[in-house]
């Protein structure tokens, strides 16, 4: 049984809980134990790094402070914005040991940037594509999956260096292993509009609609993705989409860990797939384009 | 008692107005070891010489001390009036009582004091002058030529033309290099074919010209008139003597899924082939990757077709060694990688193009392909997906270049021109279709250059936009091409059939490595580096060694024509010699007292001091040392500055002469 | 001391030159006719690369107040990197002249090109107002007694 440290931050103790439930439950079943970060705090995402440069390195410090007092040499942040915070500040604590002493006075705790951060879908690569491959129970032969990655996922590049920033391949990879289809499509690196979702809904209901209608035209069934802000975009707004646009999408959107559950034999209630705004799940009959 | 003679001078008034010349002669006829000082108006002048050369005669001088201008100016007069005399000529020395003394200052008292002064340090410097012999280097009058594109042919035929024996290696199967596929070239639309293949027929026929192709370098050895030059010939599986290049082994073979390499893949070849219809010499060669013969052992068609008996499947790897005395490097160019894979870790792609994901999306050099009469398509612009003649095409330029973040940070400085150059080719083939441009800057300077890219937008009606795309992605069979238009300030949308990418120039694969054979210098991207960019811009600080072409940089055709040109002229200057002679001020070591530590040897940026046994007569190991190659040192004289042990020394700069100068402050 | 001593007081400076760039700076400083003290004495080497620390001592040993070195501007080494070896050289001497209780205002680095002949001059010019200002370098010529 192999041993994570893992950061919810607080999308996925909040709005996104059902991301957690999702993360948990597959874990569980790949026999992964998740050790939550005691008294975890805010990465500081969205606004420390715009207003206090320190503050926006105290911040993930003091988090990889207790990852790296508890032992954690690895450490899962399935949030992007958390894991590009928390790796930004891991380099520039690797860079500079006047940092590491300044950011260690200030969290109270010594901090190297030791640990390594890692994504949601770096994490069922450490578990092994062969691995969950062979544990498949039910393989997603009706899934023709559009994987979204979003902005962060693979952005700033030198930063969080993962995958190819413009063709991301990683999720497609882990898609295959559960027998599931991915569709070569034009958005899956676009914005969805995430940091604007209170200031100007209408800006990203039109993203949101150009994701969905392109997915949709280049034969994906559903969309998915391993961001909670990408999946309520996408998906809690996708009535609000419709209603805008006047089109109809019923386009499932899926976590990544989803599908990965569903394929392992996990019911939608222990992902808290049932809980999705729009119907989903591979027992909801997803609809085939034409 | 040393007899060393002072002439002063007074440069008319330009020395005499400041410093009291008179008095500085009886100044310096004090000074130990100056058998006499004497000052006359003009030294340098016809009498000036004359009276210097029959001084040093009648009073036996062992060194001269001339007190005049600066040594930049005149030692080569004086010490060549000293030769006339039959004094060693580096018995002189200068005392700059001129540019560093009576110009820079007003006080009389002072001038005067001060060029005592520089004449006494001069006098002490001379004291401790040895005489030195020119260095003489014997030479190998034949060149070699590496690379043989436009620049490695006009280097080749040009020293060929002058009488020298050439080796022209070529690691291609054929000669003609890149220019060999381009289509038209700016700016007056000639078919580069049919400038070029004359000139490569030339080439095949020289009697001068000795023609490896389907060869590479192995080694270089020696120095500068000396090379003794290693060359790999490759195995070819074709005995070139027998073989007629009559075409029946490749039109018969029947392996035809290789992509052809002259085309940049856009079509496929068979295993044993032309490189290209007109390639020299005219002898195929067989892809032993593709070959079943060679391969699997069955099959061996051409060998029962050709009436010649040409076929060697048997066929090795060749060694060969070549004697030369002076080296042209052309090695030219290739394009940065749109395919996902970089051959350099610092680059990383523009996937946001879709390299390597949409067959349309196409470079520079598969665009002078398909609009090439003998390319894949006849010389139609048909694109790759499904030969459809595209009506809208997007142009982009910069792709790599000047792009730091993600390529490399110079201007590849021909894209701008063959960018305009496609617009045009494609208008005059597809009447109908549309070219769109995006661009950062147009860089046209050259003759006819400007006007040229002005046609392409004015008469021939290429859409240009300043502003770069950001994504490219497929929809409905059409490219969908996003970018911004800088200059009316609005993003911008098109549908386009095809993109053709402008990718940055890089230094052909393998340079650096030749280059570190050659002990050339190189820069952060593999661009071989000239001894001086201004005024030595075609000689490396590699002795011996000359640079032309893209090799050296991003340059069009008619810039490689030059340099190449002017490579081979400093090859013949050196070969109008019958043996090389340098100037003895170099380094030498003390080979009894060097302590073998070659602090020298990694700090000579010249390669020119090596590591050296020194054995007795019965072949024993006595000790080992650091021996200078005066072929190769330049004279800097850092050897003498970084050895412990103080056994490097400089011949004209040496500790001994620095010190006496020192002391006689 | 008084004003009158110190304007008495004419330092010796030894400049060892670079035979490319700064010699040709400073007769490029003549050929313009631009004025400076007639203090210093050009000692011509083929490179800064060249130039052993010893001969600095030396200098100081031999009566100079200062001692000035100067070559080509970084890059543009006739000898493509001598003046690298220099620089390099002087990072690491630096601290070891001053252990040796060498006074670092003694020991001036410049780059001066041939084209820089006003440079030359005002250099000149600023590192003698320098000397006479430090006055004799006694301590050393103590040290030597």
């Amino acid at each position: 049984m192999s041993r994570f440290g893992y950061y919810p931050g607080c999308a996925l103790h909040g709005s996104s809980n059902d991301f957690e439930a999702s993360v948990r439950a597959c874990m569980k079943t790949l026999e992964v134990e998740l050790g939550e970060l005691n008294d975890w705090i805010c990465c500081g995402a969205t606004a420390a790094h715009s207003i206090n440069h320190t503050l926006s390195l105290a911040l993930p410090g003091r988090n990889l402070g207790i990852a790296e007092r508890d032992g954690f040499t690895d450490l899962l942040a399935p949030c992007p914005m958390c894991s590009m915070e928390l790796i930004k500040t891991k380099n520039a604590l690797t860079e500079s040991a006047a940092l590491r002493k300044e950011i260690s006075d200030i969290v109270e705790t010594p901090v190297t940037g030791a640990t390594e951060v890692i994504n949601l879908i770096q994490i069922f690569q450490r578990v092994g594509l062969d691995r969950i491959q062979a544990a498949v129970k039910k393989p997603l032969e009706s899934i023709s999956a559009a994987c979204y990655y979003g902005c962060l996922l693979t952005r700033p590049p030198r930063t969080v260096a993962f995958d190819d920033p413009d063709q991301p391949r990683s999720m497609e990879t882990v898609l295959a292993a559960l027998g599931a289809k991915s569709v070569e499509w034009n958005y899956a690196t676009e914005c969805c509009g995430a940091g604007m979702t209170l200031s100007r809904e209408e800006t990203v209901l039109n993203l949101t609609n150009k994701i969905i209608t392109n997915a949709k035209a280049h034969g994906a069934n559903c969309l998915v993705v391993a961001c909670p802000m990408c999946h309520v975009n996408l998906d809690m707004k996708q009535g609000a989409v419709e209603q805008a646009h006047g089109v109809k999408h019923d386009m499932p959107v899926y976590y990544l860990s989803d599908l990965v559950g569903l394929a392992l034999g996990l019911s939608e209630r222990e992902l808290a797939v049932n809980r999705h705004f729009v119907r989903a799940g591979v027992h909801a009959a997803p609809k085939t384009v034409a | 008692m040393a007899r060393i003679g002072v002439f002063i001078c007074w440069c008319g008034e330009n020395i005499a107005r400041t410093v009291d010349v008179k008095r500085a002669t009886e100044e310096v006829e004090q000074i130990p070891g100056v058998r006499f000082a004497i000052d006359y108006k003009y030294m340098c002048s016809d009498p000036g010489q004359t009276m210097v050369r029959d001084k040093i005669i009648a009073e036996r001088l062992q060194g001269l001390v001339i007190a005049s201008c600066s040594p930049h100016m005149h030692m080569k007069t004086f010490r060549a009036a000293a030769k006339a005399a039959g004094l060693n000529p580096y018995l002189v020395e200068m005392a700059n009582i001129r540019e560093h003394c009576s110009w820079v200052h007003q006080n009389r008292e002072e001038a005067t004091a001060k060029a005592v002064e520089l004449i006494r340090l001069a006098v002490g410097k001379v004291i401790q002058d040895k005489p030195l012999d020119a260095i003489k280097v014997p030479l190998t009058k034949r060149a070699l030529v590496i690379g043989a594109g436009v620049a490695g042919i006009q280097a080749s035929l040009d020293i060929a033309e002058a009488g020298h024996e050439v080796v022209l290696v070529e690691r291609e199967p054929s000669i003609g290099g890149k220019m060999a596929g381009l289509s038209e070239t700016f700016p007056t639309l000639d078919c580069s074919q049919c400038i070029l293949t004359p000139r490569m027929v030339e080439t095949g026929q020289h009697p001068n010209i000795k023609l490896y192709t389907w060869s590479e370098i192995e080694s270089v050895d020696g120095s500068v008139g000396n090379f003794t030059v290693t060359i790999r010939k490759k195995a070819r599986y074709i005995d070139m003597s027998k073989c007629t290049g009559c075409g029946e082994c490749w039109n018969k073979c029947p392996m035809s899924k290789t992509l052809n390499d002259f085309d940049y893949g856009l079509s496929k070849r068979k295993a044993i082939y032309l490189a290209f219809p007109q390639a020299v010499p005219a002898r195929p060669v067989i892809d032993k990757n593709a070959c079943t013969k060679l391969k699997t052992g069955k099959c061996g068609i051409c060998a029962k077709v050709c009436a010649a008996g040409a076929i060697n499947y048997e066929d090795q790897d060749e060694i060969v060694t070549e004697q030369v005395g002076a080296i042209v490097v052309a090695t030219g160019y290739k394009l940065y990688s749109i395919g996902q894979e970089q051959d350099n870790e610092k680059y990383t792609g523009y996937g946001e193009y879709g390299y390597g994901k949409y067959p349309d999306v196409i470079d520079a050099l598969q665009f002078e392909r398909l609009s090439s009469a003998s390319g894949p398509t006849g010389g139609e612009i048909r694109r790759p997906s499904d030969g459809a003649v595209p009506k809208s095409v997007v142009f982009i330029a910069c792709v790599g270049s000047r792009d730091p973040a993600k390529g490399v940070s110079y201007c590849s400085k021909i894209c701008c021109m063959y960018t305009a150059k496609h617009t045009m080719l494609y208008k005059h083939k597809v009447h109908e279709g549309t070219a769109h441009v995006f661009y950062m800057d147009i860089r046209a300077g050259g003759k006819n250059y400007d006007e040229f890219v002005r046609r392409a937008i004015e008469k021939d009606g290429a859409k240009y936009y300043r502003g770069r795309v950001s994504k490219i992605t497929e929809e409905n069979g059409k490219l969908i091409v996003r970018a911004a238009d800088t200059l009316a300030g609005v993003p911008v949308t098109i549908e386009a059939d095809m993109v053709v990418l402008a990718s940055a120039m890089l230094p052909s694969t393998g340079a650096t490595e030749l280059a570190q054979k050659l002990k050339v210098g190189y820069d952060e991207y593999g661009f071989l580096s000239e001894s001086h960019p201004k005024l030595r811009p075609v000689e490396t600080n590699s002795a011996g060694v000359f640079i032309c072409g893209a090799c050296h940089g991003p340059k069009d055709i008619p810039e490689a024509v030059a340099q190449a040109s002017a490579a081979a002229g400093k090859v013949q200057v050196m070969f109008a010699r019958n043996e090389l002679t340098r100037d003895p001020e170099i380094a030498k070591i003390n080979e009894q007292n060097c302590a073998a530590c070659y602090a020298c040897v990694r700090t000579c940026p010249y390669n020119a001091i090596e590591k050296a046994e020194i054995r007795d007569r019965q072949g024993n190991l006595v000790k080992m040392t650091a021996r200078v190659n005066p072929g190769l040192c330049m004279g800097c004289g850092t050897c003498v500055a970084v050895c412990p042990s103080k056994s490097a020394d400089i011949d004209g700069f040496s500790e001994s002469q620095i010190y006496e100068m020192i002391k006689n402050l | 001391m008084s004003e009158t001593e110190k304007t008495a007081f004419e330092p010796k400076i030894v400049a060892y030159v670079c035979n490319w760039c700064t010699y040709l700076g400073a007769d490029l400083a003549g050929t313009n006719r631009l004025e400076y003290p007639s203090n210093v004495r050009i000692v011509r080497l083929p490179c800064t690369g060249r130039i052993d620390f010893n001969l600095i001592i030396k200098a100081f040993e031999m009566g100079a107040d200062m001692v000035v070195v100067s070559g080509c501007h970084p890059g543009d080494c006739h000898y493509t990197a001598g003046n690298y070896h220099a620089r390099r050289r002087w990072t690491l001497f630096r601290d070891l002249l001053e252990t040796m209780g060498i006074d670092l205002n003694r020991i001036h680095f410049a780059w001066i090109s041939a084209a820089e002949g006003k440079k030359f001059a005002e250099f000149i010019t600023e590192i003698t107002d320098k000397a006479r200002q430090l006055g004799p370098y006694q301590a050393y010529r103590e040290i030597c007694e």
